[in-house]
């Protein structure tokens, strides 16, 4: 394959035909943005995270769905991309119920993440407060919909690695919402592998193993009390 | 079959019509009022009043004047059409009375009103004529002449070239050029390839492609496979919502008919081409407009678009070159191979040509369907053959392009409708709503009602659209229930700049447009609204940048 040479914020650089802006971007250590993106599965363009400015073009770009080209003048970090990035993560985390003190997955969630190093210190779009549920039939995982962004990560891993089929997309907007089959409760699922995939690609509490949420520890006492009883009373049976 | 065949079928056709033709508007619009009765009882009456011999009843389609329907136009009478208003069931016996002199106080049309006189009828030009379920009718009306031309007479150079040359520009909303996207699909390289009639039609207030597909299904159909010899595309598909039962039952029986007499199938007109059309149906997501997401719907998957490039042209339909076009941009097609590229560019402006097709609706008279020359005066729309504001009010406004589009402003009225006027003044050309707004209307309510709409609509795949639309429908009613402040005022500008510049598809992108305009116009109705901020002066709307904060 070719190679092409292109300029990525000031720095020329080169790399193979066929490669796309981001990886590009990330081969020389210009750190980018991404929240739908995920290594292994094929690109949507949805988050929006990763645009950048490319001259000789008015519109702003998906560094994860643009192709390199040669000459191409590639910006990636400007002020107006910054507002435009903060804004995203404060539209998402006004969006549904992101109470990041109860999460599972507080302290290592890519949203949360992100919001740190973009420095969004405050929401200021009115919390629209939707009410979700939590579907919590499945034997290993659950899924919380108050902390899903709707990258759709699950759905394509589901698909395109596992090959399994059961997670989707159903609605429109707002309201739109990952079902399991055809909208039936995961537990329910026959298409389901428990292969625990789609909890491996979320990126943030959505998707998750059960017994690890917040609040789900229980405190074993009797263990404690079976050790000593043992111990103290070489009483062997509980 | 060859075309002196189809001649001889159509001289027996032209042979065996009637002296007097009683042409019953069978379009949507006057079916709502019963015309499907109307019809019957004329056929009933024409027999009782023993007028068989000498009168006949025609369905035809859409006349355009459906404020005015039911309509019945009378041929044959006298040197001029004559046309009923407001026709009902019970007005039979004496409408064909009066055919043979009788008194009829059904309300006579005028025929030469501005509304139909300043029209220029291209696209639309058998509406109203030609009966859309009987294909005979469509080619005594020169119909599938075109498309014989093209395929025993034109390379398929030439046939883009004559598009080119014409300077048609897809109707579907964004104005490209038609006969540039032609030579992208026949230069693309593929053995397979498709072409697409996009007649999703979603925009609130539109119902100019419905029309066209109900009152000349046909012309539709030359057009596509005019673009498939052009490309090289041997199938199409159809994409019509599931709203539109009428044209899509007339869309299959004039494929059905068309391919009896051998002008889609296999072998058209005995010459290799061969050009196979099937209908899809939608499901009515505004979203599935979008062509990726048309496109994505007909593969049977959920209609949500995708980054482009790659456009359709090199990667559509299962990965095959595509060419993808609206209803009204196909149905232009024939006029151009007929006439010439050259007749169609003289008309119009410098770089908008040819007619459009406005759906003329809202706070105005007259209401319907017209065909105008591109460049034509937006008051002469609105004042002429609109007949401007019903009694007491008076035009404030007049909406174009739908929830992508804008509000110009009363002021602004001498402005030409074409693609870059429009634009300029902040809305666009759309597909051709059009819907006159007076002075009793609150813009802000308008503003709100078109950010609803693609807040419901947007698909949910983009953050900015999904949630932005969102929000910028949340601070819109704060500020029509009085409850928003100039902050909220700022952040809604702030909202509209970025789900415009981020969002993936031209749904979000345009979302904002109907805000822009009426703040751009009308933004004292905004700022009337506004409360005093609570919490000061503390202008707030600005965004710290990483920059400023280190986590
Ligand atoms: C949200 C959205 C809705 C659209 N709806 C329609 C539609 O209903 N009909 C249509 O022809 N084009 C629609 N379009 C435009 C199409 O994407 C496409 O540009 C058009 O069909 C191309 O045909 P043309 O070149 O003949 O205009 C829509 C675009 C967007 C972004
Ligand atoms: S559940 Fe997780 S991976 Fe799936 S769409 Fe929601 S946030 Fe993304
Ligand atoms: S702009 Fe709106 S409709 Fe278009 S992809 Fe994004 S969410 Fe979907
Ligand atoms: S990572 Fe590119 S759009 Fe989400
Ligand atoms: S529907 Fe009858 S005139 Fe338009």
């Amino acid at each position: 394959m070719a190679a092409k040479t292109l300029i990525i914020d000031g720095k020329e650089v080169s790399a193979e035909e066929g490669a796309t802006v981001l990886q590009v971007a990330r081969d020389n250590g210009v750190k980018l943005p991404t929240l739908c993106h995920l290594e292994g599965v094929y690109d949507v363009g949805a988050c929006r995270l990763c645009l950048v400015e490319i001259a000789g073009t008015t519109k702003l770009l998906p560094a994860c769905t643009t192709k390199i080209s040669e000459g191409m003048r590639i910006t990636t970090d400007s002020d107006r991309l910054r507002k435009y990035r903060r804004m995203t993560i404060e539209l998402l985390f006004a969006e549904r119920n992101h109470v990041c003190a109860v999460c599972v997955s507080n302290g290592h969630c890519e949203l949360q993440t992100l919001a740190y190093s973009l420095g969004m210190d405050h929401v200021r779009y009115d919390y629209i407060f939707p009410k979700w549920n939590v579907d919590l039939t499945h034997r290993m995982f659950g899924m919380d919909h108050n902390r899903c962004i709707l990258c759709t990560r699950c759905v394509r891993v589901c698909w395109h690695i596992e090959g399994a089929g059961t997670k989707n997309v159903a609605g429109r907007g707002a309201t739109s919402k990952i079902i399991s089959d055809l909208n039936q409760p995961w537990g329910d699922s026959e298409s389901c592998t428990e292969c625990g995939k789609c909890v491996m690609a979320c990126p943030t509490g959505a998707l998750f193993n059960k017994g690890t949420t917040t609040g789900e520890m229980e405190h074993d006492r009797d263990k404690l009390e079976f050790i000593v009883n043992a111990r103290e009373k070489q009483q062997w049976l509980p | 079959m060859q075309l002196d065949d189809l001649n001889a079928l159509v001289a027996k056709h032209v042979g065996a019509r009637k002296k007097i033709v009683l042409r019953t508007c069978m379009s949507a619009g006057c079916m709502s009022s019963q015309a499907d009765v109307i019809k019957k009882n004329l056929e009933a009456e024409v027999k009782a009043q023993g007028l068989e011999a000498d009168v006949e009843v025609r369905r035809v389609g859409c006349m355009g004047f459906c404020g005015q329907g039911p309509l019945i136009g009378v041929d044959g009478l006298s040197a001029k059409e004559k046309l009923f208003e407001f026709v009902k069931p019970t007005d039979a016996p004496a409408i064909v009375g009066s055919l043979k002199g009788g008194a009829c106080d059904v309300q006579a049309g005028n025929p030469d009103h501005p509304f139909f006189a300043k029209q220029m009828r291209i696209v639309r030009a058998n509406g109203g004529i030609v009966d859309p379920e009987r294909i005979e009718d469509y080619l005594a009306a020169g119909g599938y002449q075109a498309l014989h031309q093209v395929l025993t007479e034109m390379q398929l150079a030439g046939v883009v070239e004559e598009i080119t040359k014409s300077g048609l520009r897809g109707r579907g909303g964004a104005g490209f050029l038609t006969g540039l996207k032609w030579g992208t699909v026949a230069k693309s390289a593929g053995a397979k390839k498709y072409v697409v009639c996009n007649g999703d039609e979603g925009d609130p207030g539109a119902f100019m492609d419905r029309s066209v597909l109900e009152s000349d299904p046909h012309l539709v159909l030359e057009g596509m496979a005019i673009a498939a010899y052009a490309v090289g595309a041997d199938q199409g598909f159809l994409y019509v919502r599931a709203e539109y039962p009428l044209a899509i039952a007339r869309l299959q029986t004039a494929i059905k008919q068309a391919k009896q007499l051998g002008l889609l199938g296999g072998g058209i007109f005995e010459s290799p081409f061969n050009f196979n059309v099937d209908i899809r149906i939608g499901a009515g997501a505004f979203v599935c407009g979008e062509e990726t997401a048309l496109m994505a719907s007909v593969e049977g998957k959920r209609g949500t678009p995708r980054p482009r490039p790659p456009f359709p042209a090199e990667s559509g339909l299962w990965g095959c070159p595509t060419l993808i076009n609206n209803v009204e941009t196909f149905a232009n097609i024939t006029a151009i191979i007929n006439r010439g590229g050259a007749w169609y560019a003289g008309i119009g402006t410098e770089k908008s040509k040819g007619t459009k097709v406005f759906a003329l609706t809202g706070k105005i008279r007259n209401n319907g369907l017209i065909e105008v020359p591109m460049g034509i005066p937006l008051r002469q729309i609105v004042e002429e053959m609109g007949g401007g504001a019903p009694a007491g009010g008076q035009i404030k406004s007049v909406q174009t392009g739908g929830p992508s589009g804008g509000c110009i402003p009363a002021a602004y009225l001498d402005t030409p409708v074409d693609y870059e006027s429009l634009t300029k003044l902040g809305s666009i050309m759309g597909s051709g709503g059009m819907v006159v707004m007076d002075d009793a209307t609150n813009m802000v309510e308008i503003a709100k009602f078109y950010m609803e709409f693609c807040m419901e609509e947007s698909c949910g795949k983009c953050i900015p659209c999904r949630t932005g639309t969102a929000q910028m429908f949340h601070l819109l009613e704060k500020i029509t229930q009085r409850r928003g402040t100039a902050r909220d005022l700022a952040k809604l500008e702030e909202l509209c700049d970025m789900v415009r510049h981020t969002s993936l598809c031209g749904l979000g992108q345009t979302a904002p447009n109907p805000v822009a305009s009426t703040l751009k116009f009308f933004r004292a109705e905004y700022e009337a609204l506004l409360q005093p901020d609570p919490h000061g002066p503390r202008a707030n709307g600005s965004v710290k940048t990483a920059e400023a904060v280190t986590p």
